[in-house]
């Protein structure tokens, strides 16, 4: 079941006995294989939308109910760094989507430079977030283990709503970051089977199929920021509450 | 009536006993395919899966109705004097959480389901054998959580732990049972998605939807249910866990939340999980009405439809399980009239069930006097349901007995039944063994016996008024209860006799022939016990469902020509 | 509507618990003929197709687009009616009519509280008049309890953080289970209670034979204590606003938005006052959460709704003694303001001709529960 790996001028794959030695013994043939795989991860992300689903519906009740406190809470987030990392997640869709261009096409180097460049913006992501929680924590906004709120608190807002707001920002981005770091941990096998020339064009499942999740990921965080971060400006504007 | 072919004689339908004492199967199967515990621990073939999740939900089965059997005994007295009132609250929880999540849920699509899917549609194993290895596990980690929970102190807040009762007054182990109900959530998630996938990708070349049997249509219906709703519960849990831990304020009203929210989020999933529960068992059913009678299911496509029509409906009914709960009086219409719209497809189905038998050839084996006890108690089950949906009835009933009483009609007279059936009818299949049928029926007729009268009673408990959930309770409602207790202990003993012949027949049954119920479907095309490869040449199908054909393209499939005949007594299929 | 009742059913002891049973004989009905149907043609084709012998193959037969459509559509039909009734039912279960008496109820870990309007307290039992529309303004101090009286066929959850709300008329003297229906802890079972329903004479009695004051006058009593009427005076010197006849009507908040003075906006504004300031005035006023209890709410409430009644207006025990100034009475509502209750008691009739009781409905919050 050996496959001959040779690599060519271009650092190509060549394919030669691959096929059998990635067809699982369950299925018949690759193709099998490969819409098995990918109607699997497709059902896998509509779980997690239903997941996340839960606190976007937790979300949309109490800000419908409190817009002011959310409004206030929301403000003090930090949203130019939310937009850089909105531009980093985006960014880094892309370069996935590039990985698996090159794996398609069996260009293992390219495989793996955009596999790391992937890795390493996920990674800058998880580093600003860890800077905001630091911040939010230092600011006495965690909730539930140091929440206190400093600043006046204008007519008609109660302080347990600006909690509620930022338990839920860190119920939505811890969620996510964690799905951030599950990504990037499979990327990290990724990149050891990409090196050890296992992805061709005719077997590039797992590529493929982690890209679809990383792309989930980030379409998760391009609701999240500006529901959490550009809550301030649309709905302080103007002075006055209101929806 | 034409007949099966005549040249299979009626003695082949059950072959001779083995010469051998010892267990010794004929022919390679699953079984004895390897041996020692790292092979069954550690394999991903989806039968030894299959019986893997057997024994684990057998285990609970028992402790659930240990609790059962201590709440009806407290219940035989009115007041409260066999256990503390602390210690009842947490047996009726416990009982609860352990039968849904540990035993109903999983039973059917873990047992049968894993078993059969792929052998019913031709295929070698499921879309994800590791996958679904690691259900399995998950389910038991699951178990681990909540067993600890349970022996640590046990959690006393109902299976439904309604905020703020949970979340801030219980004095139980509330996150860590919730966390063992988490994990194993995503246990029925993975079982889904590998259901999914393994139906639309894996079917053999022939095998087209509308040739699917009807137990796969189910379990595909069921499947679209776990993906869907699991998640919510488990998000819910999570927030509960959450609230109990840090104390933000989601559900306290002292703290801005809202206690109702939390009731929506919880049925939102815990409606589409009685579904769950029951359309597995419908699509047992199915496949044991049609064996038993030798006749295709009529409407069959109508009876496809409906398990659809149920999941899709299932998701739109969640409030009519807080219709006294301060919600609003309009949603509450809206949820009820479409509470009626999902009990028409079940209607659809019972008839199209009882109009199966019509100018059928049945037969009285026990999985068909499961089958049709099934139709008998589901009908009364789902029209008491009825009686729920109705808006000015259910604030009388609701929280009552009555409520007790119907979802133990749809869950025992209906999900059990289907599961006991179906293992009756498989177990030739899944062990290489035959049941004895004599006992199989008995059992039948002591549990049909034992569970109307522990049940029927309840209703009547239930309009005078008992609530549920009560340790202690008024003077009056004591002869109805002792009915109960009386049908519950029958109930008890009608349940054990089947897991003593069951374990029996492993050692000293007969061996079962490929098809001892000359049934039409694909599973019984190979050996009982099938090859661990289900099929030693992938079929191809040319038939509808349920058809009867010539003897020979109904023969188990053989190596080379596709019809070589049984195998002679001793002698092995080699592959 | 009274019909013989179906053996295994509580007393019909409320003027809707005929219809309950009424609605749930039709229900039997149909499911001992749909029962008995499904049952007798299974037995009956089991035995008549029972197999008779081994190698027997019946014919197949499809199915029926005929018998599909008969056996979808006359079930629905069927629903459809049950559904009808109990929807009506349901819409009179849970609307309370403006001229009921009012009884304030409060549930708590393990027990009922109930306070009447004339000031009698009760415990886990509930005395009643015979012929008259009560209804229940409910709250829980801690978790969800549910009140229930299977006599009456009524149910309703009480929930914390608001007031949710059942009623009733007793249609037969004598003493009737309560329930605690939603599971609440360890002693669930043991939060029950009675209901008594007395001729009206006897209730009268009753009332008389001792008691606090009515929860109006108890309401005065904290609303100096705890120094409300420092800044709602009655004059409009006061930093908030004069409570006067304020309750039923609509109040501009800031914000733009306008508020009805309902129960739930008065429990709003002690316990959160910053929640919805009236226009024009400071957001002064202090909290109150935690230092009031549920029933004192309840008399605060009591006691601001009796201001403003007009002069000379028979109302049930509602004294205000405070000398507050009597203002136009409030515009009817969803609510049951004084003015409108009737009073089976009262041999005058509540409402005086001449009196400029506005009978216009400007309904801006629905009797019923309150919505979420």
């Amino acid at each position: 079941m050996a496959h001959a790996e040779t690599l060519d001028a271009h650092d190509h794959t060549t394919t030669t006995q691959h096929a059998s030695s990635n067809l699982a013994h369950h299925f018949d043939n690759l193709e099998q294989q490969r819409e098995a795989g990918s109607l699997g991860m497709w059902l896998f992300l509509v779980t997690e939308i239903m997941f996340f689903g839960g606190l976007f519906t937790g979300y949309i009740i109490y800000r419908m109910q409190h817009p002011q406190a959310f409004a206030i809470a929301s403000s003090t987030l930090n949203w130019k760094l939310g937009a850089l990392n909105t531009v980093v997640l985006i960014v880094s869709s892309l370069t996935m989507a590039l990985a698996v261009y090159f794996a398609q096409m069996g260009n293992r180097r390219s495989q793996i430079i955009f596999l790391v460049v992937t890795m390493l913006l996920g990674a800058t992501f998880l580093v600003v977030k860890a800077f905001e929680y630091a911040d939010k924590f230092e600011h006495h906004h965690f909730p539930g283990l140091n929440f206190q709120w400093n600043e006046a608190v204008p007519a008609g807002v109660s302080t347990h709503h600006i909690q509620m707001f930022y338990w839920i920002y860190f119920a939505m981005t811890g969620l996510h970051a964690l799905h951030m770091i599950i990504g990037i941990g499979a990327m990290l096998f990724l990149i050891f089977y990409a090196y050890r020339g296992r992805y061709t064009p005719e077997y590039h499942a797992p590529v493929e199929l982690t890209g679809l999740y990383w792309h989930f990921v980030d379409i998760v965080w391009i609701f999240l920021f500006p529901l959490l971060y550009l809550l301030g400006a649309h709905l302080t504007h103007g002075g006055g509450g209101g929806h | 009536m034409s007949s099966i072919d005549a040249s299979v004689p009626p003695a082949t339908r059950v072959a001779p006993p083995a010469a051998d004492s010892r267990v010794r199967f004929a022919h390679d199967n699953y079984i004895n395919a390897n041996y020692g515990i790292k092979s069954w621990l550690l394999t991903k073939d989806h039968k030894r899966i299959a019986l893997l999740y057997l024994a684990s939900i057998t285990v609970f089965f028992i402790l659930g109705g240990i609790y059962a059997l201590t709440i009806r005994l407290e219940l035989l007295t009115p007041a409260g004097d066999i256990v503390q009132p602390m210690t009842y609250n947490k047996l009726f929880t416990q009982h609860g959480i352990i039968m849904i999540f540990f035993f109903l849920i999983p039973s059917i699509p873990a047992v049968l389901g894993n078993f059969l899917v792929p052998l019913m549609i031709g295929a070698k194993d499921l879309a994800f054998p590791k996958l679904n290895l690691l259900s399995w596990y998950l389910y038991l980690a699951g178990a681990i959580f909540t067993i600890w929970a349970l022996l640590n102190g046990g959690i006393d807040t109902g299976w439904t732990f309604y905020t703020p009762y949970s979340t801030t007054f219980s004095n139980t182990y509330v996150v860590a049972a919730g966390l063992g109900i988490f994990i194993n959530g995503f246990s029925s998630i993975l079982t889904g998605l590998n259901f999914i996938v393994t139906i639309h990708t894996m079917r053999a070349p022939g095998m087209t939807w509308f040739r699917l049997p009807l137990f796969i249509w189910s379990h595909y219906a069921t499947s679209l249910i776990m993906v869907l709703g699991t998640p919510v519960i488990a998000i819910t849990i999570l927030l509960v866990a959450l609230e109990r831990i840090v104390h933000i304020g989601i559900f306290d009203p002292r703290l801005g939340g809202d206690p109702v929210l939390f009731q929506h989020f919880f049925w939102f999933y815990s409606h589409p999980a009685v579904y769950i529960m029951i359309l597995p068992s419908m699509g047992v059913v199915s496949e044991l009405i049609s064996t038993h009678s030798r006749k295709n299911v009529f409407g069959y496509s109508f009876v496809a439809f409906s398990s659809l029509a149920i999941a899709v409906f299932g998701f739109l009914v969640w409030g009519h399980h807080l219709f006294t709960s301060s919600q609003s009086v309009y949603a509450g219409m809206i949820f009820s009239f479409v509470s009626f719209a999902v009990a028409i497809p079940s209607a659809v189905k019972v008839f199209n069930w009882t109009a199966t038998l019509y100018k059928g050839s049945i037969s009285y084996d026990t999985p068909m006097l499961y089958a049709l006890g099934f139709i008998g108690l589901f009908t009364i089950g789902g029209l008491t349901g009825l009686f729920l949906a109705a808006l000015g009835l259910d604030v009388h009933l609701t929280d009552t007995y009555f409520i007790v009483a119907h979802f133990h009609y749809i869950m025992v007279g209906g999900a059990l039944m289907g599961y006991l059936g179906g293992l009756h009818n498989w177990w030739p299949k899944i062990t290489g063994r035959m049941y004895p049928e004599g006992w199989g029926r008995f059992s039948a007729l002591v549990i049909f016996v034992g569970f109307n009268l522990t049940f029927f009673p309840q209703f009547l408990l239930g309009y005078l008024g008992m609530p549920r959930r009560y340790h202690a309770y008024a003077e009056e409602f004591q002869v109805l209860n002792v009915m109960s207790t009386a049908g519950a202990s029958i109930l008890g003993v009608g349940l054990l006799i089947p897991g003593i012949y069951f374990i029996w027949s492993m050692r000293y049954g007969k061996f079962a022939p490929a098809n001892p119920w000359a049934a039409t479907g694909l599973e019984w095309r190979t050996m009982s016990p099938p090859p661990t490869e289900n099929f030693v040449r992938t079929p191809v199908v040319t038939w509808e469902a349920y058809e009867y054909r010539p003897m020979e393209e109904m023969e188990v499939i053989g190596p080379d020509k596709g019809n070589t005949a049984q195998p002679a007594h001793g002698e092995a299929t080699k592959n | 509507m009274q019909l013989p009742r179906l053996p295994f059913t509580p007393e019909q002891a409320s003027t809707v618990s005929g219809e309950v049973d009424a609605l749930y004989t039709y229900l039997v009905a149909i499911t001992l003929f749909f029962s008995v149907l499904v049952t007798v043609l299974i037995f009956y084709f089991a035995v008549k197709y029972r197999r008779r012998s081994e190698n027997e193959l019946p014919q197949p037969i499809a199915g029926s687009i005929k018998l599909e459509t008969m056996w979808t559509v006359i079930p629905f039909l069927i629903a459809m009616t049950i559904f009808v009734w109990g929807a009506s039912l349901y819409f009179t279960l849970y609307r309370p009519p403006k001229d009921a008496i009012e009884i304030y109820v409060v549930g708590k870990q393990w027990m009922w509280k109930f306070q009447h309007t004339e000031g009698q307290r009760e415990i886990n039992e509930l005395h009643v008049p015979i012929g008259a529309k009560v209804k229940l303004t409910m709250t829980t101090e801690d978790v969800i309890h549910s009140f229930a009286v299977p006599a009456f066929r009524i149910r309703a959850d009480v929930v914390p953080g608001r007031y949710t709300y059942a009623w009733f008329e007793a249609t037969k003297t004598g003493r009737y289970h309560l329930f605690c229906t939603e599971f609440c802890g360890t002693n669930h079972s043991g939060m029950t209670g009675w209901v008594e329903v007395m001729e009206p004479t006897a209730y009268q009695a009753w009332l008389a034979g001792g008691g606090s004051d009515s929860p109006a006058a108890q309401g005065e009593k904290l609303f100096q204590s705890l120094g409300c009427a420092t800044c709602h005076r009655t004059d409009t010197q006061g930093r908030g606003p004069v409570l006067t006849g304020v309750f039923g009507k609509p109040q501009r908040v800031q914000g733009g938005t306008d508020v009805v003075v309902d129960e739930a906006y008065l429990r709003e504004s002690i316990t959160n006052p910053a929640a919805k300031v009236v226009e024009g005035f400071q957001p002064i006023m202090p909290s109150y959460q935690g230092q009031v209890s549920e029933e004192q709410l309840l008399q605060l409430i009591a006691y601001i709704r009796s201001l403003g009644a007009p002069p000379g207006q028979q109302q049930q025990g509602a004294m205000t003694n405070g000398g507050t100034g009597r203002e136009e009475p409030s515009t009817t509502t969803g609510t049951s303001p004084d003015t409108q209750r009737s009073n089976p008691l009262n041999s005058t009739s509540p409402r005086p001709g001449g009196s400029p009781v506005s009978t216009g409905n400007s309904n801006q919050t629905p009797g019923g529960n309150s919505n979420r």
